[in-house]
């Protein structure tokens, strides 16, 4: 029960971590129809900018500065690149952002060197909020859960409360209408992709510490939400959140199963023998294909629903 | 037409010549490095072409292609296994085509799955395929030897023209061999009625379907027989080295498949030679010397999306009218005055990335830049200077040099049309 209960919790957290990278991705995409593959370089840029942030200023400053720079990056890539090869396809545009990882990725080992940076959680945060069954839950990850749960809200709000999410939300049905109306679009754009830079900014701020901060961390999360996204269903805000928690809770869950496939079918006197590649898929603990897990998902939710969990449109 | 087959005939002369005109005849050696060299083109040649009957003839961006050319690596190192005790005789020479079908297998199971979509999902469907497969070769020890790779023996003493596979010079020639024919196969698939729809599936999908054909079926045959070749690819690549490791099926190995692709040129079929050749070239170089060597090929590769995106075999080509008309000798001049300013913007480039790469990583590792003769401070002033002075200067004359180009090309081409 205990394991049941601190994995829930820990799944929530690293869910909705994912949530806030896979927002942004979402966000960008179902705006501007494009992928941006360099988005786990941004959150990457996110964790070391407000590392450097941090020594200089303290922690909660670099909370805001971190993500605002990285808007700022954003807001770059998009007038001076992405626009630049819009007018050549999708296809262009894809592989645009797949060249900055490079450049991002080796900008960043040649600005911060290659070993993980020494990003300590704040020693405000930095204490017990509870225990359960004798495991102590940190204060730092309800902290994390506060900050994407402030975050989400705080799109929701924005996408369909105010006016600028009304002209965001109409620019992505009906850019000729909006741009009739005297709407700056390509400005839209812009604001968009600056603004989901940000939020994966603000993810790579408070990921930063809780994961490691090291020039790998862009390679080991980058996929992960790309499976997040297509598995929700692409462009569908509500399909990433709910694939956002499953991949957390799969991700966490994995970890403390340590039963395999012959477990299940051993009750049923079906015992496996032998030293086969066969005989390997069938006993492998969970515990150890724990990182497979999400491809597997992936794969096995096209092959049933190829639009992804909550998806409403093909590609 | 003729001077194209004059070109191709010239290209496999100088391939099977290289090799001899860097022999050692004092020590009567081959030059090992060149001969690796040459056989790692070989493999990326079939690579990138591979890669490209997606991405050029079929508008399909897709990021799993290694795990093809790994399978069909795994696949042979274990045939390869088999046939040296004895349980599987089989030649050498025809141990690619196994690899190939391999490939073949694997992509008609994945791509039964990732082409349902196109263009955005598909990217993403592959990078999950790609991602699933890797980590599968690191978790399942039986058939792919987790981290440590699985090794073999290419001495299997069965061979159809007596060959014993010993030096790498023998192996280079089956490289050789097998990929001229895999280039001729793939060339001859862009004539077939499958290359010429998916051409149109490509440019106008919607209107390839209400002619009656089925995209999603050009989509998938494509798919299929891309990982058939890049299986052979993986294949001479188990042959050469006797090892394969999860490398061979890893991303970074997908995504220089489509550098290469798209750096050569993705709308002309000699494309992705051109860029695999080139590509393998620097690697061997510049990847020794510099600790930058992604940031080049990233900018390279960011430069030619937003400038040039047909890519070099692209700008080859475009001269044809120009040449045609005879009037290529009155673009000499343009071209010279490009050239110095385009120099000290990559020199500056390449400055300013050495000396901060030499902060960090250089440190790091304890090396030491060493310039002209003399080691270079890197925490002086001036060097920094110097290279973000002609960063900027280059660059900025640059845009006036690229301007005045733009109006002789103009006239040249406007010219040669008439």
């Amino acid at each position: 029960m205990e394991t049941v209960l601190i994995s829930v919790l820990n799944g929530l957290v690293y869910g909705m971590l994912l949530f806030m990278l896979a927002s942004g991705l979402t966000l960008i995409f179902s705006m501007m129809g494009v992928l941006n593959f360099a988005h786990a370089s941004i959150y990457m840029l996110g964790a070391y900018l407000a590392f450097t942030a941090s020594q200089f200023l303290g922690f909660f400053p670099a909370l805001i500065i971190a993500p605002v720079v990285c808007g700022l990056i954003g807001a770059a890539i998009e007038i001076w690149g992405l626009r630049r090869v819009h007018h050549n396809g999708h296809i262009a545009e894809l592989l645009f952002t797949f060249g900055l990882v490079f450049i991002i990725q080796r900008l960043v080992q040649m600005t911060w060197g290659m070993l993980p940076m020494a990003y300590r959680v704040p020693p405000v945060l930095d204490f017990p909020l509870f225990s359960l069954y004798g495991v102590n839950f940190p204060a730092y990850r309800a902290f994390m859960l506060l900050v994407s749960g402030a975050m989400l809200l705080g799109t929701w709000l924005l996408l369909k409360k105010t006016r600028v999410g009304l002209i965001i939300q109409a620019a992505l049905t009906h850019p000729n209408m909006v741009s009739a109306l005297g709407h700056n679009v390509p400005r839209v754009f812009t604001i968009v992709f600056a603004g989901g830079c940000l939020l994966a900014g603000l993810a790579g701020v408070i990921g930063g510490n809780y994961q490691t901060t090291e020039p790998g961390m862009a390679d080991s999360m980058g996929p992960i939400v790309f499976v997040v996204v297509v598995f929700g269903g692409l462009g569908s805000l509500a399909g990433c959140v709910v694939a956002s928690i499953i991949m957390g809770m799969i991700q966490t869950f994995a970890v403390v199963i340590d039963y395999s496939i012959s477990d299940i079918l051993r009750p049923l006197g079906v015992v496996f023998t032998g030293d086969t590649l066969f005989t390997e898929i069938l006993t492998v603990p969970v515990a150890r294909i724990g990182a497979l897990l999400p491809f597997v998902m992936m794969v096995t939710i096209l092959f049933f629903r190829p639009r992804g969990l909550l998806g409403t449109r093909d590609t | 037409m003729r001077s194209r087959w004059w070109l191709i005939l010239m290209l496999i002369v100088v391939a099977i010549a290289l090799p001899w005109c860097f022999y050692d005849w004092t020590h009567h050696r081959h030059a090992g490095f060149l001969i690796s060299m040459l056989s790692q083109m070989g493999m990326m040649v079939i690579l990138a072409l591979s890669y490209n009957m997606l991405l050029g003839q079929a508008g399909l961006f897709s990021l799993c292609h290694a795990t093809f050319f790994g399978i069909g690596g795994y696949a042979t190192v274990h045939l390869l296994n088999a046939a040296g005790s004895g349980d599987f005789p089989l030649p050498m020479e025809v141990m690619p085509l196994f690899a190939g079908l391999t490939g073949l297998a694997l992509a008609i199971l994945f791509g039964s799955m990732a082409t349902k979509q196109r263009a955005t999902a598909f990217a993403m469907i592959t990078l999950g395929i790609g991602e699933l497969m890797a980590t599968s070769a690191l978790m399942f020890h039986h058939f792919f030897g987790g981290e440590g790779g699985v090794t073999t023996n290419r001495m299997i003493d069965n061979s159809l023209f007596g060959l014993s596979y010993a030096s790498g010079l023998q192996v280079y020639y089956l490289i050789l061999v097998w990929t001229v024919i895999a280039t001729a196969l793939m060339y001859y698939l862009t004539l077939t009625p499958l290359g010429r729809m998916a051409n149109a599936t490509r440019d106008n999908f919607e209107r390839a379907q209400f002619i009656g054909y089925d995209p999603r079926m050009v989509r998938f045959l494509q798919f299929a027989l891309s990982g058939f070749f890049a299986g052979i690819g993986g294949g001479l690549y188990a042959i050469t080295y006797e090892i394969v490791t999860f490398d061979a099926l890893a991303a970074p190995l997908s995504a220089n498949a489509l550098l290469m692709a798209y750096i050569g040129g993705t709308t002309v079929f000699g494309g992705p030679i051109l860029g695999a050749i080139l590509i393998t070239l620097l690697q061997s170089g510049v990847s020794l010397l510099s600790n930058s060597w992604l940031v080049y090929v990233g900018v390279m590769f960011i430069a030619m999306v937003i400038f040039a995106p047909t890519g070099l075999a692209g700008i080859i080509k475009a001269h044809d009218p120009i040449r045609q008309a005879g009037r290529l000798g009155s673009l000499v001049v343009p071209y010279l005055r490009l050239a110095i300013p385009s120099l000290s913007l990559v020199l500056g480039f390449v400055g300013v990335a050495e000396l901060m790469s030499f902060l960090t990583i250089g440190a790091a590792q304890g090396r030491k830049l060493v310039l002209f003769g003399g080691p270079i401070d890197v925490h002086a002033t001036l060097p920094w200077a110097i290279s973000a002075g002609a960063l900027l200067v280059g660059g900025l004359w640059l845009r006036f040099e690229a301007a005045g180009f733009h109006r002789v090309w103009e006239s040249l081409t406007t010219e040669a049309r008439r």
